[in-house]
């Protein structure tokens, strides 16, 4: 899962998806979800519209095709479960390529990619054109709780400087000759994993005292000025309730 | 484990999202006073901590697959509040930064990644305290044991889920086993790396190590070689019997919670409840006690060689880099 994709996880552009406040493109995103989990399975044509949606959408944010693939990749563990839902699903089985296959298996396997594919990409497009500050910004004027945007916002400013220790740390045993092996590197590692900690906890308290020399009140100084219009919501929702629109078609027919 | 869009459906993820928010609001009240007033860049630095001990982990994953979830790590570490804070920060940044995890699922992960992981984790934790040695010894096995349980509890959590809303027909006595099986594999490592972390930080700087502030933890060593391979051997046997002896249990236990409940008068025979559990029913006891069985076992025996390439690779290419 968590590989080291702390980097690039945004694109730098100027498109009109760019553009939007963040806000208005997390609850675009989440009311589009929404509508895709709640689709049955078995109309296909739905989730034929649903992919064009966001194909359009990611067309008009100009995202680079190679950055979504490679972004994607964080999916294809789910994927290969899936694919084993056919082998261990219920009766009834059919026979293909000489395979015994659960039919509920391969609904449910679909129904796992298609879904868990579009809701990906969705992210990932929502993701890759708001910077990260803004995204943290609108989670708190969407009523998260400030403690928890706060700290997320701790979260991923220090993520780097943690990555960067773990570095310095890997470097420095390898110049002292060590050697991973089996079991053996376990004691280093998590060795090492207190001293992370030790670093980390010491940095927060750290970073804490600076704050408060320089006036920390409790809450973050507002300098992030996205104000929304009618017509921001307009564009944004529009994607999604077609979606919505979509969805209540397939479960109605 | 972070579960996609689509896993589960709709209702149980919906239900799933209130539960989470109830939990996570209370952590968050209960660790107020000390969030609001000094721990905030702390909590956040922690965070940072976890997810970075996410990447360090693949090759501690001796011969299980390596998926760390740090749960009850920060619950020793920093207190159950803290912990469960600090966990659903990283669950909630995974999906809505790394599109790690699913939108719509993201109250099922924070259920089965923050609340389980750090409450199991804090509550074993507190237990095995209460009657174990207090010297590092002591509470390193402590964070041990509470590490594996809270990885199997937390692998239960998804059964649960999986039962209520999941599909492909998989019946739900071989999920159980195989889900609890791989998991009190994983378990292992992640007992390992806990317990490792935690002696660490108890050599050095006892006084951050919230789970032991009220004990003198000073004296007294780290755990040997011989109590950590008892760790191993007792984490294996428990993967183990888990899949020999509860799961055919499993399949025949809610069986008879169903029949209280109808019995009872609770439930008519074809409401929602009798539905709900349809899937334990034991048609023909023997063939499915031991398709169980079997399959659990295969689980097993496949993880742990997934494990073993892992590893291998992850030397090669450490040893590559250094």
């Amino acid at each position: 899962m968590s590989g080291s994709h702390v980097h690039a996880l945004t694109v730098h552009g100027h498109s009109p998806l760019h553009r939007l406040p963040a806000r208005v493109k997390l609850v675009a995103l989440g009311l589009f979800v929404v509508a895709v989990v709640a689709t049955p399975r078995h109309q296909l044509w739905a989730f034929a519209v649903y992919a064009l949606l966001v194909t359009m959408v990611l067309v008009v944010a100009e995202l680079p095709a190679k950055f979504v693939l490679k972004r994607m990749g964080l999916e294809v563990p789910f994927v290969a479960f899936a694919l084993f839902l056919p082998f261990v699903g219920g009766a009834p089985r059919i026979t293909a390529w000489g395979l015994m296959l659960s039919i509920e298996g391969i609904w449910a396997a679909w129904n796992i990619i298609a879904k868990a594919t579009l809701g990906t990409a969705a992210s990932i497009v929502v993701i890759a054109t708001t910077e990260t500050p803004h995204i943290l910004r609108g989670l708190g004027q969407l009523r998260l709780p400030p403690t928890m945007v706060a700290v997320a916002g701790f979260m991923v400013r220090y993520l780097e400087v943690v990555g960067d220790e773990v570095r310095r740390m890997r470097i420095a045993m390898a110049a002292r000759g060590y050697q991973p092996t089996w079991l053996g590197q376990a004691k280093a590692l998590a060795v090492a994993g207190g001293a992370l900690f030790i670093r980390s906890y010491e940095r927060g308290e750290r970073v804490h005292q600076a704050m408060l020399a320089r006036g920390f009140t409790g809450a973050m100084p507002d300098l992030i000025d996205d104000h929304a219009d009618r017509s921001d919501w307009a564009v944004a929702l529009s994607v999604p309730l077609s979606a919505w629109l979509v969805a209540a078609l397939a479960v109605a027919a | 484990m972070h579960i996609p869009d689509g896993f589960i459906n709709g209702a149980t993820s919906a239900g799933a999202a209130v539960v989470a928010a109830g939990g996570v609001g209370a952590a968050l009240k209960a660790g107020a006073r000390s969030l609001a007033e000094r721990q905030i860049p702390l909590a956040g630095l922690a965070a940072a901590f976890i997810f970075a001990l996410q990447m360090l982990n693949f090759p501690v994953a001796a011969g299980t697959s390596g998926h760390l979830l740090g749960g009850a790590l920060a619950a020793v570490l920093l207190g159950p509040a803290m912990g469960v804070t600090v966990l659903t920060v990283v669950v909630f940044v995974q999906a809505l930064l790394f599109a790690d995890g699913g939108l719509s699922a993201l109250g099922l992960n924070i259920i089965n990644m923050g609340l389980i992981t750090s409450l199991v984790g804090w509550l074993v934790f507190r237990a095995l305290m209460a009657v174990f040695p207090k010297h590092r010894g002591g509470a390193t096995l402590a964070a041990m044991i509470a590490a594996w349980a809270s990885v199997v509890v937390s692998s239960i959590g998804f059964v649960i889920q999986y039962s209520l809303g999941g599909q492909g027909g998989v019946d739900s006595a071989t999920v159980f086993a195989a889900m609890t099986g791989v998991h009190a594999l994983i378990g292992i490592g992640e007992g390992l790396i806990t317990g490792t972390v935690v002696a660490a930080v108890l050599a050095v700087r006892p006084d951050l190590v919230f789970g032991t502030a009220r004990y003198d933890i000073t004296r007294g060593n780290g755990l040997g070689r011989k109590a950590t391979a008892g760790f191993i051997a007792a984490g294996l046997l428990g993967a183990i019997s888990l899949v020999v002896f509860v799961a055919p249990l499993a399949s025949s236990a809610p069986d008879g919670l169903e029949r209280v409940a109808e019995d009872s008068g609770l439930v008519a025979e074809d409401s929602g409840f009798g539905a709900l559990f349809s899937d334990y029913q034991v048609g023909s006891v023997e063939p499915e006690w031991l398709g169980t069985v079997v399959s659990g076992v295969v689980g097993l025996i496949v993880t742990f060689a997934v494990g073993v390439i892992l590893v291998t690779l992850g030397r090669r290419r450490l040893a590559r880099r250094a």
